[in-house]
């Protein structure tokens, strides 16, 4: 992880992208603007972090902005790894996709499965993303499961040949 | 017949048969390419319910003749809401729930949680608890890697390596169940070190495995290494430079297989994996062949941590003896007060951990297995996201499978070792 | 041929004729075969006869259903018990167990069971082995219902049976959307445990005559016929 100076100095490079910087346990976390996110993934890029490790979504049920989506960077080349965070309110879950490429720059194409995952599971729309749609639940499913409002669900057990008001309670 | 005429009948048969080449079909598709027609494609859907996909993953395959021109994976067939789940939990009941997502890997689940919750904890693990840990892990790598070469051999038509590579997976089960009670899932590690000492005799049990097993994946090694069905089925097949893996986020054999020596045991050591000195398989070209090699060579480094780590065991507690978040011992609940208290808030309430994120990343046998835990300063994780080695590796498939053939698919889909619980979740 | 009838536990197997929470002794249900075999030959019942009630076509047909009169019927009843062909369908963790079922420390062809085929239609035995979710479940039914009868399935593990260690919005019970004959406990069941179930239902399979699954369990006018079918 780079250190706590030098993650102010990245903060610093990034100006106004970057809203907060948190250095806890040893680990570096960049929280930004939702808008940028294309230009801090480029300029982390160029500063060696090339490999994205994993995408998920935080939901931060009650506080607003409520949606959460984290990206983890990792420098090979240093063994140095970097997240990137940014929260978006839930009546306008918007971002920009990062993984197609686009003229401006080159896009990060294992974000693909794992931005259908945060869409499917929090409901957060990646604009631009080649291919979004629902990825682990079935396509005609409503609503989103992970969000901390969407209730855990469960069924009652029921046996073949056990139920009291089954077809077998004659016997 | 006498013989001179029989090798004239075979030759001819020879030369008919080695006569027959693609050169009719493959003209046709000139043809209708070069009139505007365009290649035809079929879509073939390998269903979830396939004896050769490794679990239930749909495959939407466009085919060009036999030819593979795209492949979609449909997946969520076996998507459990664990992560949801591990939402309502306390943080100690979420280690068997959080270990039956990759159910090849069950000891690494558990260390991605646990350690990420240490972290958050800022507790110490005592070093027998790490020892202990990298051998039940190490044991848990060789036995991923067994049964995905039973399986993987299986597709590929060497059906007896199901049962060799089974047998020794009883072995290490043995193991398992000698130390936890169970065979799988056995919820052996915790927040703070391993859940009790390893029991009398599983020291001599683990030496006499590891005396054995290297002699065993050479038995392995003489079926398959030179086998000429196994060379002409992977080698050369399906290869993929380490950029484009790079860029879909590959990790594991898969990436060690092109070249790139990328491991976390070695880059970032973490649960005393320094200590051990042991080697990182890495392939050449990238094809079926070498993600083989790599995997089977990665066995024998298993069984050498685990040698070093058994003859260093170093004596000492397996918990750590922070009473606000490890059990204090029986004996103690009947003399001390704050060890009584200790216990029955453990128990009913479970620890607390102060708020904050952490991920933490281990090497799985399938690659980069990651936990994510937000906590939210309760005694239940307020998110739990585990990063999945598979579920990264699949998105790389595609590129993997392009242009071969059909065989060549299911070959490659064997040697990307996917395991539909950790890419469903 | 004399099928030797030991119970398994301490619950006679098959289809219990008492309501759940009774157990019923194995001497009683020869008793009771012995009478129906007594009523068809037009004789004089006695003891206890539950089926007393039933007259002629009726009395024959219940008869017929439940009671291996026939020396063939249980010949093929013993044969289609000691060959059972499952069909290769892990979901989830139960699945490895399932193949160690296989494997040689626990051989399943010792009792016949090796030819698993993956093809439903050739199939005789779904051993779900695995959490079924809800994307899972309808697929799973299509499986089950392109199987030919006369057809068994086993629900292996907790996560079929009873939603097991996750109780959430993403599983189905497998006994929601299609008949299950032998649950088996674990998580995941030891591979002993599963053989102890396969042997369970093969003692089911002998004893009892083997209607389709409609008739088992009573599920009869519960067929769906799709439009334009």
């Amino acid at each position: 992880m780079p250190d706590a100076t030098g993650l102010e100095l990245i903060g610093q490079e990034l100006g106004d992208a970057v809203l907060e910087t948190v250095f806890f346990r040893d680990r570096a976390t960049l929280l930004i603007d939702p808008q940028s996110i294309r230009s801090v993934l480029a300029h982390l890029r160029g500063k060696g972090y090339t490999f994205m490790a994993s995408v998920h979504g935080v939901d931060y049920y009650p506080e607003e902005p409520r949606l959460g989506v984290v990206y983890e960077l990792l420098d090979m080349g240093r063994v140095d790894r970097i997240t990137v965070k940014l929260r978006v309110p839930s009546d306008a879950p918007e971002v920009d996709s990062v993984t197609p490429d686009t003229p401006q720059g080159a896009g990060w194409p294992t974000c693909d499965h794992q931005e259908r995952e945060v869409y499917d599971m929090f409901g957060v729309v990646f604009r631009g993303h080649p291919d979004l749609r629902r990825i682990l639940m079935p396509e005609d499913y409503e609503g989103h499961p992970q969000r901390r409002d969407f209730p855990l669900g469960g069924e009652p057990v029921i046996f073949t040949y056990n139920e009291p008001h089954g077809p077998r309670s004659q016997r | 017949m006498n013989s001179t005429e029989e090798s004239r009948a075979r030759s001819e048969y020879r030369r008919r048969e080695e006569s027959i080449t693609l050169s009719a079909v493959e003209e046709q598709i000139e043809d209708a390419r070069a009139t505007g027609g365009g290649p035809e494609l079929l879509t073939l859907n390998f269903g979830p319910h396939h004896p050769a996909t490794h679990g239930v993953l749909r495959l939407l395959v466009n085919l060009q003749g036999e030819v593979v021109r795209d492949i979609k994976p449909i997946i969520g067939y076996v998507h459990t809401g664990i992560e949801k789940t591990a939402e309502d939990k306390s943080y100690w009941k979420v280690i068997p729930v959080i270990e039956r997502m990759d159910y090849l890997s069950y000891y690494f689940n558990s260390m991605a949680f646990v350690g990420a919750v240490e972290t958050l904890l800022e507790v110490e693990v005592p070093k027998r608890a790490q020892y202990l840990r990298v051998i039940h892990m190490e044991l848990n790598r060789i036995m991923s890697h067994l049964v995905w070469l039973g399986t993987s051999a299986l597709d590929l038509g060497a059906i007896s390596m199901l049962w060799y590579c089974f047998r020794e997976r009883e072995r290490i089960c043995d193991l398992f169940e000698m130390s936890s009670g169970q065979r799988m899932h056995t919820r052996y590690f915790q927040v703070g070190g391993v859940i009790e000492d390893i029991p009398v005799g599983f020291a001599a049990k683990l030496a006499e495995f590891v005396a054995e097993m290297p002699g065993r994946a050479d038995q392995y090694k003489a079926l398959l290494h030179r086998n000429e069905i196994v060379l002409n089925r992977l080698r050369g097949v399906c290869p993929l430079d380490t950029d484009t893996l790079l860029g879909l986020g590959v990790t594991g054999p898969l990436l060690r297989a092109s070249g790139n020596p990328w491991d976390l045991r070695k880059a970032a050591p973490y649960c005393s994996y320094g200590d051990f000195d042991f080697k990182i398989p890495v392939g050449t070209v990238g094809d079926n062949y070498d993600r083989y090699a790599v995997r089977m060579a990665e066995i024998y480094e298993s069984v050498k941590i685990i040698e070093q780590a058994l003859a260093g065991l170093p004596e000492g507690p397996v918990m750590t003896s922070d009473r606000k978040v490890a059990l204090p011992p029986r004996h103690e609940l009947a003399t001390s007060m704050e060890a009584l208290i200790h216990h029955f808030k453990l128990v009913t309430e479970g620890f607390r951990v102060p708020p904050g994120e952490v991920y933490n990343p281990i090497e799985g046998p399938r690659g980069e297995l990651g936990c994510f835990v937000r906590s939210d300063g309760s005694s239940k994780p307020a998110r739990v996201h585990m990063r999945d080695p598979s579920f990264v590796n699949l998105q790389a498939f595609s590129h993997i499978a392009e242009g071969s053939y059909i065989a060549d698919m299911i070959a490659a889909l064997a040697m990307l070792d996917p395991v539909l619980g950790g890419i469903d979740r | 041929m004399e099928v030797e009838r030991s119970p398994i536990g301490d619950r006679p197997t098959g289809p219990s004729q008492a309501a759940p929470g009774v157990t019923v002794d194995p001497q009683a249900l020869r008793v009771s075969r012995l009478n129906a075999r007594q009523l068809l030959r037009g004789g004089e019942v006695e003891g206890r006869n539950p089926s007393a009630h039933l007259e002629g076509a009726d009395l024959e047909r219940h008869v017929e259903e439940r009671v291996l009169t026939t020396t063939l019927d249980r010949a093929v009843a013993w044969a289609r018990s000691n060959s059972f062909f499952p069909a290769t369908f892990g979901l989830a963790c139960c699945a490895m167990e399932q193949i160690t079922t296989v494997a040689s420390r626990v051989d399943i062809a010792r009792f016949g069971f090796e030819a698993f085929r993956a093809s439903p239609r050739q199939a005789d035995l779904l051993i779900l082995s695995g959490r079924v979710s809800i994307k899972m479940a309808p697929i799973v039914r299509r499986i089950y219902d392109q199987m030919l009868e006369p057809k068994w399935s086993i629900a292996m593990g907790a996560c079929c049976s009873s939603m097991g260690v996750f109780n959430n919005y993403a599983l189905v019970p497998a006994d929601k959307f299609m008949p299950v004959d032998v649950h088996v406990p674990g998580c995941p069941p030891r591979p002993e445990a599963l053989m102890y179930g396969i042997i369970k239902l093969q003692k089911m399979v002998q004893n009892n005559a083997v209607p389709g699954w409609r008739e088992r369990y009573d599920a009869a006018g519960t067929e769906e016929t799709l439009p334009g079918a």
